[in-house]
């Protein structure tokens, strides 16, 4: 139950409670005592996608077009759902400043609360993944072990073993994923953003994504040991070979240099 | 090509005669060698004290080292294996490790510095020269040598009797075939093991994450899933071998999206089916863009179509990435409908 | 046999111990005449001579390390459970090697250090060899007599290469299990007999239960044990030709000046094996080597991205990454050239630096031994052949990390494929040309010198208002030395037509030497050294310059 009511606290579960009782007939809808609470946040729910709808056709508009059916500049927005807003616009990828191989991470624009309205705008377009809540990406009850297997499996192949990042075709590329918020790892999984597929729930289950997040926070957290010193980077033997070569061998060739140096001469007086 | 094909005067003189005697800066050559310099001698040479300071950093350096030795006892003993302890910059570090290198360093580095720097100070820099003598023998000796030879391999009578050279010969080449037979047992042969899979008509696609059979619906345009065939399981024995081959990259395109008529006939509403193992020299691939439908090897960067027959469009692999022909069974779920049709993974000889 | 005479040494009661278990050793090892030989033997200063002893080191410490990780690590495939002390690796299944590895790693105290250290160690042994092998290349000292011990660096160089690879494959992690994962493409790309090597190697198919276990036997004991022949062999030929030394006041081709091994050779090289361990041991203390826990155990149907092998094998990676697609498919067979063109480069690229100095020796024709260094300058164009290998080489380690060169510098890994494409070929010329003109210059400038001695930086009015700098000659010692170095002519064909008026045809071997040789010692490949008669006539008018 504690679930159920988190998710109604949430601006997109009040869609799904506003399009049931849209469904509802009016008889039905007047008989429960709760509907008119529910009326009370359809009206703040209308307020929030009216607000949402003001700041997308100031920051979207241009390349998404103005109902959000998409131009030659931008894909059309109809079913992303919030999931995907929250992460484009939370991670600061949208709005988007050049035209690229690949839209990049940004300093984030818009507030958290903006950020709400706008995924409620797109989601009130067209249903869509919901924005998880909060338990559905926390360590609680996550299999780090499981999550690390998986995430050799589906993820570290584009984002390296301990997700630093790695190459794509053209100049694209798969993103580092340190300091990234779980809550936008586990979107990017749930919409697939730009170049990256999507794992639904349907292939990769709820209980599969946390264990992901939960591995993620253990190898590459703020808190990560690295018993061995300096990570370097942690990219594998690129890194290891430069350190070696400009610190090891360099190291030992100065003090090859001492060692085969003269010694200072007593002055002549 | 002997040495008569260069007429002498090509090679260049000898120094010596172009340099003139060695130390006389005579009038007529002044490129002549005035030989070696006289020695200079260091502080330490004149000066006791300086001599007793250097003394007393070597001895210093090796005292440093006999401490770092206790250091790195004491911390072996001292310091539990798993704790970790933030040092800026390296992060949180193992402190275990991290004392005992540093105290191993010192200590080792210190003996080094130490001799070394005795060796710089206090020990005798004189310059010695020390004549090198020629390499090649002198035509006495090595006429000597040839005669020798030439003596003892007419005692052996090798060159006479043949019969004995002709199966020596023999017995020495053959010899070493027992050595190359024993080999034959390293492995079994290939037959056409490569060429197949545990894939087979009616086998279900296990999702690999979830590790239940696929239905057609959980697929959505866009994602990206892996698949073995059902019955796999990984405890088994031959669980690696047979990933190695049998693996499944899953992804679904928009059927208009789908340029091959094949690959289109082979997918189920979109959703195809492709090894997961390059073509080129059997990395996993699988760094699929969904909106290219491009798929990218992170070993060398060959990059396959999947929308076009997975067929190669840059780097080394040399043909596409082999589909399996998939449908759906009566309940909905994804099924094989064969082995594929050519062998999965790197090329070989007998490919074909 | 004692003679019992007063005057025998060795019978007087005043030998110290020492003396005499000297004495002892010496009437059953005949120390004495090798001591004689060698004690003082005389050892030239220079840094770059120390490079071999760096790589001599770093192996001592690959031996000494690698003995005390046999005695932890599990060479066998066997699945099992991990419960051990590293929490994001419970109870995933993963090879034994792998396990003991981990625990190697997390469970035995010391036992990362030293993980560490030995592969520290392995990576700066083969920079080591690398860059000795430069420093030999670029002063010549390959020459008489040193050929053979040339071609015993090299061996040493390349089993270095295949014993790096086999450890590094040992662990069963992810990272390197996808490394022997390419080596097995790589042999079924060879013709006929490819299937054949990958099922013997791996004891049937891909991954098998046996190549660590079999690697591990190569690893320890087939390749170390060639390699430490080799070693030894190696240094008795060093301390039979003696070392080279570079031009100077005093050091001709046929003496050697320096320090005598003992005492004070003794105490630096001595010391340079606990220095040389102080800095791998210290650097193994603060950074991390192969974090194979971070890794994952190998599955074949999981990879990372970045997956490469250490820096040594990176040319190679470059070479396979970097070729296009090719694959001819006829009579039912198939010739994969994608992957084997770049296996039979890959030895070519290195035969190429090891046969040149047998290819010198016929250019020039010269069958006299050299144990003064060229410098570099007064060698044009086999400098300039060794940084146009070097370029091939780094431009093929670029393409091997061409993932990593994309995302850092944010560019395509697409365009950075045709560079390297482009580079392998158009690289080492234009590095060849640049190096070469470059030599000359500096040539030109030491002839400069030479005659007109050293800028001094003072400059001087002259009473018509001319301004001048004044140059100062150099010292005796520095003419010397900038002309000690000798200048080849180039051969000719020589006559067309003997002594008997019989026509004499060139081979074509002749004439390609007298192209080489022309190339080589051409007037467009060295400048002319000064001449005394030069020297004289400008330093005669010296006072109106």
């Amino acid at each position: 139950m504690k679930k159920l009511s988190a998710r109604r606290r949430h601006p997109l579960a009040a869609l799904v409670v506003l399009l049931l009782a849209l469904a509802c007939t009016g008889g039905l809808y007047a008989a429960f005592a709760p509907a008119s609470k529910a009326q009370a946040d359809e009206t703040a729910q209308s307020l929030t996608i009216e607000e949402g709808k003001k700041l997308y056709s100031v920051g979207c508009a241009s390349c998404h077009g103005t109902d959000g059916q998409g131009t030659s500049d931008g894909p059309s927005l109809v079913g992303v759902g919030a999931a995907a807003v929250d992460f484009q616009v939370g991670t600061g990828r949208m709005p988007a400043q050049q035209p690229g191989a690949q839209i990049p991470r940004k300093k984030v624009v818009y507030s958290q609360a903006e950020i709400d309205q706008l995924a409620a705008y797109i989601a009130s377009l067209g249903a869509g993944p919901a924005v998880p809540t909060e338990e559905k990406y926390g360590d609680e009850g996550a299999d780090i072990a499981k999550g690390g297997e998986l995430f050799r499996t589906n993820c570290a192949q584009c984002h390296n073993f301990t997700g630093k990042g790695g190459a794509l075709t053209h100049g694209k590329f798969a993103p580092s994923l340190e300091g990234v918020d779980p809550k936008h790892i586990y979107e990017a999984m749930q919409t697939g953003p730009q170049n990256m597929p999507s794992f639904p729930d349907t292939t990769l289950s709820e209980q599969n994504k946390k264990d992901i997040i939960a591995y993620l926070n253990a190898v590459n957290g703020d808190e990560t040991e690295s018993p061995g010193g300096l990570e370097l980077g942690g990219l594998g033997p690129v890194s290891e070979g430069l350190f070696a070569w400009i610190f090891g061998l360099g190291a030992l060739i100065a003090v090859a240099v001492w060692v085969a140096a003269r010694t200072a001469k007593a002055k002549k007086s | 090509m002997s040495s008569q094909d260069i007429p002498e005067e090509n090679l260049p003189a000898e120094q010596d005669t172009t340099h003139g005697a060695v130390g006389v800066a005579d009038e007529k050559n002044p490129f002549a060698d005035p030989g070696l310099p006289p020695h200079e001698h260091r502080i330490q040479d004149i000066d006791e004290r300086a001599a007793k300071r250097s003394e007393r950093a070597v001895a210093l350096l090796f005292t440093v080292s006999m401490l770092a030795t206790i250091g790195f006892i004491v911390s072996y003993v001292a310091i539990p294996v798993d704790k970790s302890v933030y040092v800026f910059p390296l992060g949180h570090i193992s402190a275990l490790n991290f004392a005992l290198g540093l105290t191993l360093g010192v200590a080792l580095f210190a003996i080094g510095a130490g001799a070394v720097h005795w060796a710089r100070t206090l020990m005798s820099d004189v310059e010695v020269a020390d004549d090198r003598h020629p390499i090649e023998a002198s035509p006495e000796v090595r006429a000597k040598v040839h005669a020798d030879f030439r003596q003892g391999a007419k005692e052996s009578a090798l060159g006479r009797r043949k019969l004995i050279r002709n199966t020596l010969l023999g017995a020495m080449t053959l010899v070493p075939l027992s050595g190359v037979m024993l080999l034959r047992d390293l492995g079994p042969l290939p037959h056409n093991k490569l060429r197949h899979t545990l894939w087979s008509k009616g086998k279900l696609l296990v999702n690999m994450n979830t590790n239940q059979p696929l239905r057609a619906s959980d697929v959505a345009v866009g994602s990206l899933t892996f698949a073995k065939p059902e019955g796999l399981e990984e405890h088994d024995e031959e669980f690696q071998n047979e990933i190695a081959k049998a693996a499944l990259m899953i992804v679904r395109i928009q059927p208009d999206n789908i340029k091959d008529k094949r690959e289109l006939e082979w997918s189920h509403e979109g959703i195809v089916a492709y090894s997961k193992i390059c073509t080129h020299v059997g990395c996993p691939i699988s760094l699929y863009e969904q909106q290219t439908h491009h798929v990218l090897c992170p070993c060398h960067q060959s990059t396959f179509d999947l929308s076009d027959g997975g067929r190669v469009i840059f780097g080394p692999a040399g043909h596409a990435l082999p589909q399996l022909r998939i449908g759906v069974n009566d309940e909905g779920y994804l099924e094989a409908l064969g082995d594929f049709e050519e062998p999965v993974g790197p090329a070989f000889w007998e490919r074909g | 046999m004692s003679t019992t005479t007063t005057t025998d040494p060795r019978s007087r009661g005043k030998a110290s111990g020492g003396e005499k278990l000297a004495d002892w050793a010496d009437g059953r090892l005949g120390i004495y005449s090798l001591a004689k030989a060698n004690m003082r033997k005389i050892f030239p200063d220079h840094w770059s001579f120390m490079l071999g002893e760096v790589c001599m080191y770093s192996f001592l410490i690959i031996i000494l390390t690698g003995v005390y990780l046999t005695l932890f690590f599990h060479p066998s495939m066997n699945e099992v459970e991990y419960h051990g002390s590293y929490v994001p690796l419970q109870g995933q299944l993963m090879s034994e090697a792998y396990r003991s590895t981990l625990n190697i790693s997390f469970d035995v105290r010391g036992g990362l250090l030293i993980r560490q250290i030995h592969h520290w160690a392995a990576l700066v042994f083969l920079a080591g060899m690398f860059v000795h092998m430069m420093r030999v290349f670029f002063t010549g000292a390959f020459r008489k007599p040193r050929e053979v011990n040339w071609l015993f660096g090299f061996l040493l160089l390349v089993l270095g290469m295949f014993t790096g690879f086999t450890g590094y494959s040992l662990p069963d992690d992810l990272l390197s299990g996808t490394g022997i994962r390419f080596m097995e493409g790589a042999i079924l790309s060879v013709p006929i007999v490819g299937t054949y090597i990958s099922f013997f190697l791996f004891g049937g198919e891909f991954p098998g239960h046996d190549f660590v276990a079999r690697f591990y036997s190569i690893h320890i004991l087939l390749l170390p044990g060639i390699m430490l022949g080799l070693m030894v062999a190696h240094l008795i030929l060093v301390f039979y030709h003696k070392h080279t030394q570079f031009a100077g006041p005093g050091k001709t081709n046929n003496n050697v000046v320096g320090m005598p091994l003992l005492p004070v050779y003794m105490a630096k090289a001595g010391g340079f094996f606990f220095l040389v361990f102080g800095v791998i041991a210290a650097i193994s203390a603060i950074a991390t080597i192969n974090p194979i826990w971070a890794m994952g155990p190998y599955r074949p149907d999981q990879v990372s991205t970045g997956a490469q092998p250490d820096w040594y094998m990176g040319f190679s990676e470059g070479l396979i990454r970097v070729m296009p697609g090719w694959e001819i498919n006829l009579w039912g067979h198939t010739l994969v050239l994608g992957v084997f063109v770049p296996l039979v480069i890959f030895p070519l690229v290195l035969a190429a630096i090891a046969v040149y100095p047998f290819i010198e020796a016929w250019v020039t024709g010269d069958k006299r031994e050299h144990h003064i260094l060229d410098r570099p300058r007064n060698a044009p164009t086999r400098t300039a052949f060794g940084v146009a290998w070097m370029t091939v080489y780094f431009v093929l380690l670029i393409g091997g990390g061409n993932d990593l060169w994309a995302t850092h510098f944010h560019l395509s890994i697409n365009a950075i494929t045709w560079f390297v494409r482009i580079a392998f070929f158009v690289g080492p010329v234009i590095a060849f040309i640049v190096t070469k003109r470059i030599c000359l210059g500096l040539q030109r400038r030491d002839k400069e010198k030479v005659l007109h001695g050293r800028e001094s930086g003072i400059i001087k009015r002259l009473p018509h208002g001319e301004f001048i700098e004044v140059h100062e000659p150099l010292s005796q010692e520095a003419l010397y030395t900038l002309t000690a170095h000798e200048q080849y002519r180039p051969a000719e064909l020589g006559a067309t037509v003997d002594e008997n008026g019989v026509e004499r045809k060139a081979t074509g071997g002749q004439k390609l030497r007298a192209k080489l040789s022309k190339a080589y010692f051409g007037e467009e490949s060295q400048i002319p050294k000064p001449t005394v008669e030069e020297y004289k006539e400008i330093t005669s008018g010296h006072g109106h310059h």
